[in-house]
């Protein structure tokens, strides 16, 4: 185990926590304002990677398919809201998980229908793959380079928005009490509507990240959907802050846990032992990570609602 | 005799004629397919206990079918096969399995209690995938069905198919015996107001954990029942699509109702056989179905059907 290995593993944690972000800032945005159980943003981050590698693949742009990816994403989105979602609202969290169980099931179906079962691959454009040397004797991916950065930057623009603006007060005000947002005469839905399809191009913002790492198929939303779970529940429910904290402790989590339970076993038990308990442990290292978490700090490490 | 109970009624005497039926279309293809619907129908009596009676979204039931069904397949593995033990075993996994769940989860509620159940069970699905020993991704086959010695063999399909249906009866009568309890009472109470029951002297947690583990016994020997129904374990019993889906019959069939479970693992099934054969592209269908449910049959079959019963 040395430095640079270290190093890499780091960077590839970081990379994997912000894609995590993405996808649970709207997640956590759309559950702290309008109190709604979104099973179906895993959908919207397929549906993001779809669209994106088959624009990139029919037009031979990546600028067009990166494009297509967001705006279709950002359509689908809205339209869910307002032709199923929209109802939901003012339903339990029952009601809400299983609607949207069911979107799951439609949106795969039909992404089946449209693409097939099989995966579909992406290739990157010219001037975003191969390596660069960022310290002596790492290489390291361009383009995974360029999902952190996007991330952070998405990340800044966020916090930006949500403390310095009138949109982002907005927000903040409607979490907190949306009858008196109501009253004071904000158009309510409009926002609702608004920041549900800001999330769904967040998640398709993420999906379209990951299309060239990952492969692209249907149930790839769902891989993606419950780790983010466990991010918002380790950061706290609502709070976009805490989704970055979270997403980035279970990225880092998870990536080094892969990288570095087998050998750090093998020096204390049986290597054989190690070869099949290190990945499982491994993959089920931020459920339990969760579940100190919690034991801990019931309402997450930034949250304010206990229940 | 409530409107309820006959519709319940009615539908085990209907399983109850199956086999007979299926023999003389000889079409034994309905004995498979209806003890897959008894089967599920135990799973989700038992979700119902603490969803609909105890308002516990428990978005991880399936995690249960698989600890069971992984109990009867792991003894079978190393030569064990005597029924009683597998499904003992079967059983009491399952128990310890919701009681560490349980004591996590049961603290918390709403949003965070259903991620929280959801988040459990996938770990215990990638602790399946990632066993090589007990066959990982691809599966464990059962050489053997459980043995009963001489009392039953469940070789036998038509017997194993009324040992199932026997079973199915003896939880919802259990479920019902239980719900009107003191006992249930008191998760029900806990349910429609938590402080007023703190305020009479219950303190709901040890109640409801009690709820949780009892339900998770009883859907782990349900999965004991449907490792023997497949002959052959994956790590897909514990798919959290399959938690959906329980979720969903209990649902459908309406919630917190003796005959609810049962009515909704029915329809739900057969729908999907129905929909199934008639194109492969059926939960392009099914998924709008689900969403149409939600929003306008929130009561369920057993509510449509049943106007009349007061259950809780």
């Amino acid at each position: 185990m040395n430095a640079i290995l270290i190093v890499e593993q780091a960077l590839n944690g970081l990379q994997l926590g912000v894609m995590l972000f993405l996808m649970a800032a709207g997640l956590t945005l759309v559950f702290g304002i309008m109190n709604l159980v979104n099973l179906a943003h895993g959908s919207l981050y397929m549906v993001g990677a779809y669209l994106a590698t088959h624009f990139m693949q029919t037009t031979g742009s990546y600028a067009l398919g990166v494009l297509f990816g967001l705006g279709g994403t950002l359509v689908v989105g809205i339209l869910v809201e307002v032709i199923a979602l929209r109802t939901l609202y003012e339903r339990d969290h029952l009601d809400q998980v299983l609607a949207t169980f069911g979107l799951i099931l439609f949106f795969n179906e039909l992404v089946a229908i449209l693409w097939g079962r099989n995966a579909i691959y992406s290739s990157l454009p010219q001037f975003l793959s191969g390596h660069v040397e960022i310290l002596p004797n790492l290489n390291y991916s361009l383009y995974r380079l360029v999902i952190i950065a996007v991330g952070l930057l998405v990340a800044g623009l966020l916090w930006y928005v949500v403390t310095h603006t009138r949109l982002g007060m907005l927000i903040r005000a409607g979490a907190s009490n949306r009858t008196m947002v109501a009253a004071l005469g904000v158009n309510i839905r409009l926002l609702y509507t608004l920041v549900f399809g800001f999330g769904a191009a967040l998640a398709g913002l993420a999906g379209l990240l990951a299309a060239p790492i990952f492969a692209v198929q249907t149930g790839m939303g769902e891989l993606i959907l419950i780790q983010v779970f466990v991010v918002i529940v380790i950061g706290g429910i609502g709070s976009i802050r805490g989704a970055f904290a979270g997403a980035v402790i279970v990225g880092m989590v998870d990536t080094m846990g892969r990288a570095f339970l087998k050998p750090t076993l093998a020096t204390v038990i049986s290597p054989s032992a190690a070869d099949s308990a290190g990945p499982a442990l491994a993959s089920m290292l931020i459920y339990l990570l969760m579940a100190v978490v919690l034991a801990i700090r019931p309402q997450g490490l930034f949250g304010s609602r206990g229940g | 005799m409530k409107r309820g109970t006959t519709l319940l009624i009615g539908t085990l005497l209907l399983f109850a004629a199956i086999p007979p039926i299926a023999g003389w279309l000889n079409e034994p293809f309905y004995l498979d397919l209806f003890r897959r619907v008894m089967i599920f129908a135990i799973a989700a009596a038992s979700l119902n206990l603490i969803l609909g009676y105890g308002g516990m979204v428990s978005f991880g039931h399936a995690a249960y079918l698989g600890v069971g069904g992984y109990a009867v397949g792991i003894l079978a593995h190393y030569g064990i096969d005597n029924g009683y033990l597998q499904w003992a075993v079967a059983i009491g996994a399952s128990a310890v399995v919701a009681l560490a769940i349980g004591s996590i989860s049961v603290r918390t509620s709403g949003i965070y209690f259903i991620m929280i159940t959801l988040a459990f069970t996938q770990m215990l699905y990638y602790l399946g995938v990632s066993i090589e020993e007990f066959g990982g991704d691809d599966g464990l086959r059962l050489a053997r069905r459980s043995q009963f010695g001489d009392l039953l063999d469940l070789a036998n399909p038509t017997l194993f198919y009324y040992v199932v249906l026997a079973i199915l009866v003896l939880v919802v009568f259990a479920i019902h015996r239980l719900v009107n309890s003191r006992f249930g009472m008191v998760i029900r109470a806990a349910r429609s107001n938590e402080a007023r029951t703190q305020a009479i002297g219950f303190s709901p947690y040890p109640y409801r954990l009690a709820a949780f583990v009892i339900s998770g016994a009883i859907c782990g020997l349900a999965g004991a029942l449907l490792a023997n129904h497949t002959s052959f374990l994956t790590p897909d019993f514990m798919h959290w699509t399959r938690s959906g889906e329980i979720m969903f019959m209990v649902i459908l069939g309406g919630i917190a109702t003796s005959a609810g479970p049962v009515l909704g693992a029915s329809v739900l099934l057969l729908l999907e056989d129905l929909l199934s054969a008639w194109t492969v592209h059926w939960q392009i269908i099914l998924g709008p179905f689900l969403v149409l449910v939600v929003l306008f049959a929130r009561k369920g079959l057993a509510g449509l059907l049943a106007r009349d019963e007061r259950h809780g």
